[in-house]
């Protein structure tokens, strides 16, 4: 553990309020943040959640223990190893979509992986409707042997109705 | 010949608004020279406006003619720009050397029609599209205090969203 940080996951039945809760108890235990990522998930709220503690894990729990019995949320906490400036440029972006199943994610990363695809970020939904749900990922990563290696995978492993499309991300400097 | 000091957030001068340039003279010149300078010594710099680095006169300088497959007018010397037509939309990825570690999506216009004087002074004509119009967007933003943090969208947002006009506006309209 370095510079005392500690990636602290929150997970429970989504309300309004949760993430000014557990800010602001944080903050005024002297915690500092870091990068984070909020999502609703199928109803749910989810955070990640980088807090920097200097007092340690146990009273950071301490700290966070109220709040999550009264919100009815699950924490977890861990120490980690803090990397704040070290974001990663992706350069590529592909997005999914089809008839929901199981097994999309599985075999469109599971072929981009054997290509050369390191993932940086994922996030899906399932869209239209009950009776006919689609299934839509976007997903941005490296493509570490070259773009025309994922293109040419997904070309190759077209699985009837699913979409994949795969865009380069050509970042401008300015 | 030297490489200019750039300003990085949060110096609240990249948030001031630049003059037009009245003087079309061999101090111009020499500045232009050392703010190309500045931008090149950047790893991937495609762009660069005068108030990056604290002259706030409205000039830029864009050459995406390093980056291949992308169709351009090479380097382009902008004094004064105006964009005088924009079309289409696009969803790109922006960094900035103001903005160290940080980049993010913007929409931008697809294509632009820009009046601009050289550097002698001459008033000239330029139809950019793509990767080229999103550098020219990006640099004249600067010269109106604008950063591309101030037009980021999210990463989820690829498709625009449905624009909802009520009935009044529509009534305006018309």
């Amino acid at each position: 553990m370095t510079n005392n940080w500690h990636m602290l996951t929150v997970v429970g039945k989504d309300k309004p309020g949760i993430v000014a809760s557990i800010s602001e108890a944080l903050f005024a235990a002297g915690c500092n943040f870091g990068e984070a990522s909020m999502s609703r998930l199928g109803g749910n709220f989810t955070i990640m959640l980088m807090v920097q503690y200097e007092g340690g894990t146990e009273r950071l729990e301490k700290i966070i223990a109220p709040i999550a019995q009264t919100l009815n949320l699950r924490c977890h906490i861990n120490a980690i190893e803090g990397q704040l400036h070290a974001h990663r440029e992706p350069d590529v972006r592909i997005s999914v979509y089809g008839q929901d199943r199981t097994g999309i994610v599985a075999h469109v990363t599971g072929t981009l992986a054997r290509a050369g695809l390191d993932i940086y970020d994922l996030e899906s939904d399932v869209g239209g409707s009950g009776e006919n749900p689609v299934y839509i990922m976007h997903i941005e990563g490296h493509a570490m042997r070259g773009v025309d290696a994922l293109k040419e995978a997904l070309e190759t492993e077209k699985t009837p109705g699913i979409e994949t499309h795969l865009e380069e991300i050509d970042t401008i400097i300015g | 010949m030297a490489i200019l000091e750039v300003l990085t957030i949060p110096d609240p001068r990249l948030k001031q608004e630049s003059q037009p340039v009245e003087r079309f003279d061999s101090s111009l010149r020499d500045f232009i020279h050392d703010l190309e300078q500045t931008m090149r010594s950047s790893p991937g710099g495609v762009g660069i406006a005068a108030p990056q680095v604290a002259r706030f006169e409205r000039i830029i300088i864009v050459d995406v003619s390093r980056k291949p497959k992308i169709q351009s007018h090479g380097r382009l010397v902008l004094i004064n720009p105006e964009i005088l037509e924009w079309q289409g939309m696009e969803k790109g990825r922006e960094g900035c050397m103001s903005v160290p570690d940080y980049t993010g999506n913007v929409i931008r216009a697809k294509t632009i029609k820009i009046n601009a004087y050289d550097e002698s002074g001459q008033m000239r004509s330029y139809d950019c599209e793509g990767y080229e119009a999103r550098a020219i967007q990006h640099e004249v933003d600067h010269l109106d205090g604008v950063l591309f943090l101030d037009r980021l969208v999210s990463r989820r947002t690829d498709l625009f969203q449905r624009k909802v006009y009520s009935e009044k506006s529509v009534a305006k309209s018309d």
